[in-house]
């Protein structure tokens, strides 16, 4: 696995919208190669005989029936938006920097 | 934005470009419960009544699919001639934007449940077969509203609000493969696809397929490329395209804005376009997303999906019969030729029809009516023609008043008008406008002597052999009863009087 960069920090943060300083590119980078490095240690002992897995239980099909339960009220719902209006989640602008 | 508003026309773009077609249609299942969690899908209701600590993604909560969401996937996925999965996984699409509480969607990436597939669909009296790439399952957005800025889009909006009732509810996405070598008729195609794809889920009873209220959405991909050139162009995806008539418009829209960038030099981007109802163009929205920038990875907290090869073919053999088999079926019962099938099919008026049929008139006249009289009425009040404010039953009832020589064709078309009118009942209406053919042969004897009298010129020359001039008297009798006298007996009388036998 190769190193972490500076711009794929960078390009991380802007999907994730978050705000980075240049020295928190070179922090974060840094992390983020030690924790990538620490799981790709998983490969090492995959051998061609042990398929890929996703999850850790064999089994399949496990579905509900389609039945409706109680949902919440919308006061519940609401109650930990940091901000509503209109019985809706207010959240800030979308697409200020890109429109 | 820089969006050059520049059009070339539609026949010049075709003279100097191809279009390549690729169609991304969403459907919303019209289960009971949302996708992986118990609340309800209904249309409309209040703003966040419908969610749960699952669809709101709350710490702990976990998802559970819906077996009759996979059902109704894989029936669509059949019935679209799809090989169906042996086993695949959900996946995690991961975005930020507040239409998922989650910060990802539950989707499809590599695995999809339903791949290779087609559809027929026919265009001006040809059938042009659609290849479906895949036909995945995931789960729909929350519902955000803009506010501020001039125009209640995304873009200057100052905030957004969101209602997640919708978010959660079964999302099926089908794919075509890219069409090409539709040429002019890019555009038909597109509608026609989306239409016989909507008529598919509505056969199958998987949705309500209502694009006024987004539970059909279409997205239209279009690319040109010069003529004779092998590579195709860069492809624009086209949202917000809300009927039918829209996708024509889009694919059209698009082909001569791409045309008019392209002949000028210029590249086409590929970018995410918002189709506006009111001019039929489409403006930049934001440049797409890379797949990989969706970081898509196996939904660990729900299991494989793996559906038993005899489940699979149980549902084959329940499929119901499709809408195009359902259109052979009912071309050879009626006996009408492809033209006139194609023609009904375009009106909308195949189950009206078979309804008016079914109500016991024969084909030829649920035809003639629905067609002819009814077709022109409902294209003057720009109205589709199911939604005339007459049923199948009330124009059987005509049909069988004109066969019992109760009406003729003139005093039926002016019951329809009354039934159009909402003056109730076919017979409410022959009663209370006084329709009924005048057959009451004191009524038509006093009628037919007032025209011959008036008429003795024409009368004479009956008199004297020239037995086509009856016409003109016949005639005179139906202008004189308001079209209410029954012609034949009318014509039979006047001879009888006038002693000329043929």
């Amino acid at each position: 696995m190769s190193a972490i960069t500076r711009d794929e920090v960078a390009h991380l943060a802007r999907l994730s919208r978050l705000a980075l300083a240049d020295a928190e590119l070179d922090h974060y980078a840094t992390q983020l190669d030690a924790i990538i490095g620490a799981v790709a240690r998983v490969a090492e002992v995959a051998t061609d005989d042990v398929p890929p897995s996703s999850h850790a239980l064999p089994l399949t099909n496990v579905y509900r029936p389609d039945e409706t339960r109680p949902s919440l009220t919308p006061q519940q719902a609401l109650a930990a938006a940091p901000a509503v209006e209109d019985d809706r989640f207010r959240v800030p602008r979308i697409l200020g920097e890109e429109a | 934005m820089a969006d050059t508003l520049a059009t070339m026309p539609f026949d010049e773009a075709l003279e100097r470009f191809e279009p390549v077609l690729g169609l991304e249609t969403h459907v919303e299942l019209g289960t009971t419960s949302k996708m992986f969690c118990g609340c309800r899908t209904t249309f409309g209701a209040p703003p966040n009544t419908h969610v749960c600590p699952v669809c709101l993604a709350l710490p702990g909560a976990l998802p559970v699919a819906n077996d009759k969401a996979i059902e109704s996937t894989i029936r669509i996925g059949l019935a679209l001639n799809c090989t169906i999965a042996e086993w695949c996984r959900f996946a995690r699409k991961n975005y930020f934007y507040p239409d998922m509480p989650k910060n990802y969607q539950i989707s499809q990436y590599d695995e999809p449940l339903c791949v290779n597939g087609y559809l027929d669909v026919e265009v001006g009296g040809s059938t042009v077969r659609v290849e479906i790439e895949r036909v995945h399952l995931e789960e729909d957005t929350g519902k955000s509203t803009h506010v501020g800025g001039a125009t209640g889009r995304i873009h200057g909006a100052d905030y957004s609000i969101v209602d997640y009732n919708r978010a959660g509810i079964p999302l099926v996405e089908i794919v075509t493969k890219p069409i090409p070598g539709t040429d002019r008729l890019a555009p038909e195609v597109a509608r026609a696809y989306v239409t016989e794809l909507r008529e598919l889920m509505r056969a199958l009873g998987v949705s309500d397929v209502r694009m006024e209220e987004g539970s059909l959405r279409c997205d239209v991909n279009v690319s040109l490329m010069p003529r004779g050139a092998s590579e195709w162009g860069t492809r624009t995806e086209t949202k917000n395209v809300n009927s039918l008539r829209s996708v024509e418009r889009a694919v059209r829209g698009e082909i001569e804005r791409q045309a008019a960038v392209l002949a000028d030099g210029g590249k086409i981007v590929q970018e995410t376009r918002h189709f506006h109802e009111d001019t039929g163009a489409t403006t930049s929205g934001r440049s797409k997303e890379e797949a990989q920038d969706y970081r898509y990875f196996p939904e660990p907290d729900l299991l494989p999906i793996a559906p038993a090869p005899e489940w699979i073919e149980e549902l084959r053999s329940e499929l119901p019969e499709l809408p195009s088999a359902r259109r052979r079926r009912l071309q050879a019962e009626w006996a009408v030729s492809d033209l006139d099938m194609a023609a009904m099919h375009n009106a909308g008026a195949i189950d009206l029809v078979e309804a008016t049929v079914a109500a016991g008139v024969p084909a030829a006249d649920a035809r003639k009516w629905w067609m002819g009289e009814l077709a022109r009425r409902a294209n003057e009040s720009g109205t589709a023609l199911a939604d005339l404010p007459i049923t199948p039953a009330q124009i059987a009832r005509v049909v069988e008043l004109v066969a019992s020589g109760a009406l003729n064709d003139k005093l039926a078309r002016q019951v329809l008008e009354g039934v159009l009118a909402g003056e109730g009942s076919p017979d409410e209406v022959v009663e209370a406008r006084g329709l009924r053919i005048v057959s009451d042969e004191g009524e038509l004897t006093s009628i037919i002597d007032q025209v011959l009298s008036a008429n003795a010129d024409a009368a004479d020359k009956v008199r004297a052999g020239k037995i086509a001039a009856v016409g003109a008297l016949v005639g005179g009798v139906m202008k004189a009863s308001r079209g209410k006298a029954d012609a034949g007996r009318a014509r039979e009388l006047i001879l009888e009087r006038l002693g000329v036998s043929e």
